[in-house]
């Protein structure tokens, strides 16, 4: 029973079938969906570019545009991957009971958990890359460095999608999301150089934002869009896969005392 | 070789045993009813046997497999129709069928050709590209009962497969269920509808407690467990007769304000009643159900 419950998820392909029901639904909503994702975070960067830019100037040799660019980048996919895995995936699990029908079929709570995951991820990369178009047309990605972005926003997509299906594990309701949205998304993204550079945060707060995942996804995607590569990258890479593997793992422990008992 | 087995089976959830060694053998090609009132475990008995959650003792063998150890595997050839509608909303008919079918790793091009047939046996020809919110309620479950069929299943587990129709989708369902015996196929239902299990079953167990209390055909539980004949009598004057029945009947029940005579021959119980125009009485022959309220009780479960 107990070693059920903890054993490492075990990934299948069939996982598969479950990623491509949700694209089947998605595809039919899939043009209010893009611009429901990407209308909030483009609205923030050119109003918030444009105008304190001309306030603040340079920051740090970029205008201030280019800056909160990247940070936009990082926190829109963050957020994508962070809605699909917290509330889309409640209403399935809950509401809608898609996840016991999956299960009454040859297919294993891993399965679904595992397609989930993956579908978050992928919806979060699409609004990644959807937002990477804009910032590339409007003249602020450096090709081709800003294409080994893409695998940062993957990568950023899958860590926030397993944190939120632990939160989803936990949920009583959609309520309970609030608290998750506001009281650690939110501070993540203050804490993370999305809106401002942490250099200037005092250590210990800095210390924090090292610990956070979102820091990391930043901190790679920044200097790609401006033409460099990263600094210390292998290491923000690993902080981010440890925290899409650990996640996910704990994901599955929480959803398995959840729903296999 | 029987489709399902189950040997002392038992299932805890904190201090309550909702499941208290339940054995279960069933013949193949039957139709098999889990009777129960609300919490007996009939649910949770389903789940188990599929491998759902994990049973805390006893043994399952459906379709030849260890469960919950190769429960995937002996899922690939059951079909399932849970007692909650989780028809895919976003999805039209097919859809629905279609995307089922791929849990089972099925290929579309092995599914599309089924849906035909899958539908006009759910009474949905020409509904294929109808939306799920269009549908009734008959019309959802029997959506669930086609979808449950996409794999062709040798064995169907149905929880309550008629709760919330009206008569005329209850009666088509019935009708399509002994269909699928016809088949071949293998039925356990849930229910409790007696009505229903004494109809469509060949065997029943009824269940209270998380304990298989009886089992075996509808007609072998009545006449072993209840006398053949029923009156139910209720009306102004019930007081003063009840007293004179006791002393001519079998056995009565009393529920509220009515009276329920059991006996083999109630004539005698008829004869008094038909000089008391104040009392109303039917005189029926004994059901599943008397049976059902004989061992489980009268008292509200919920």
């Amino acid at each position: 029973m107990s070693e059920r419950i903890y054993a490492l998820p075990e990934l299948s392909l069939r996982s598969l079938a479950v990623w491509r029901r949700h694209f089947l639904v998605w595809r039919k909503l899939a043009v209010p969906s893009i611009l429901g994702n990407l209308a909030d975070p483009l609205i923030m960067l050119f109003g918030l570019g444009y105008g304190l830019g001309a306030v603040l100037g340079n920051l740090g040799g970029t205008s201030y545009f280019a800056f909160l660019a990247a940070g936009f980048l990082g926190s829109s996919t963050m957020y994508a991957a962070s809605f699909e895995a917290l509330f889309s995936a409640f209403s399935r699990m809950h509401v809608q009971k898609t996840w016991e029908a999956i299960v009454n079929a040859p297919m294993t709570l891993d399965d679904v958990l595992a397609g989930e995951w993956l579908w978050a991820a992928s919806k979060a990369l699409a609004a990644g890359l959807c937002m990477l178009a804009v910032v590339a047309v409007v003249g602020y990605a450096a090709w081709p460095h800003a294409l080994a972005a893409i695998p940062v926003l993957a990568l950023v997509g899958l860590a926030f999608g397993a944190l939120g299906l632990a939160v989803n594990a936990l949920a009583t309701g959609y309520d309970f999301f609030s608290y998750y949205m506001t009281l650690l998304l939110t501070p993540m993204m203050l804490l993370s150089g999305v809106f401002f550079p942490v250099e200037h945060l005092p250590a210990l707060v800095r210390a924090i934002a090292q610990a956070l995942p979102l820091y990391h996804g930043v901190e790679l995607v920044r200097p790609l869009l401006g033409g460099g590569w990263p600094a210390g990258a292998l290491l923000h890479l690993a902080v981010l896969a440890a925290y899409a593997a650990g996640a996910f793992y704990l994901a599955t422990v929480l959803t398995r005392r959840r729903l296999l008992r | 070789m029987s489709p399902l087995e189950v040997r002392g089976l038992r299932k805890r959830y904190g201090e309550l045993e909702v499941v208290c060694g339940v054995d279960l053998e069933i013949a193949a090609g039957e139709c098999f009813g889990l009777l129960g009132p609300n919490g007996a475990g009939k649910t949770t008995t389903l789940k188990l046997c599929l491998g759902l959650i994990d049973p805390d003792a006893g043994e399952i063998r459906l379709l030849g497999n260890e469960v919950p150890a190769r429960a995937r595997q002996a899922r690939a050839r059951v079909g399932v129709v849970p007692q909650f509608d989780s028809l895919d909303p976003d999805f039209s008919v097919a859809e629905n069928l279609v995307v089922y079918g791929r849990y089972f790793g099925l290929k579309d091009r092995e599914i599309e050709p089924r849906i035909p047939l899958l539908l006009a046996f759910a009474g949905l020809a020409g509904r294929a590209g109808a939306k799920i919110q269009t549908l009734s309620g008959g019309m959802k479950r029997r959506l669930t009962l086609a979808r449950a069929l996409v794999n062709d299943p040798q064995l169907l587990f149905m929880d309550e497969p008629t709760t919330g129709l009206d008569p005329q989708a209850r009666h088509l369902i019935w009708e399509r269920l002994r269909q699928l015996t016809l088949e071949g196929r293998t039925l356990l239902l849930t229910t409790h509808f007696m009505e229903e299990a004494e109809r469509l079953c060949a065997r029943v167990a009824i269940m209270d407690h998380g304990r298989i209390i009886v089992q075996g055909s509808p007609r072998e539980l009545i006449a072993r467990h209840i006398e053949s004949q029923v009156v139910e009598v209720h009306g102004p004057g019930i007081e003063a007769w009840s007293a004179r029945a006791a002393s001519l009947a079998l056995r009565t029940e009393r529920a509220g304000e009515t009276i329920f005579c059991y006996a083999s021959d109630v004539e005698p119980v008829l004869a008094t009643l038909r000089g008391q125009a104040e009392l109303v009485y039917l005189h029926r022959p004994a059901n599943l159900e008397d049976v059902f309220l004989k061992l489980t009780g009268r008292d509200l479960r919920d």
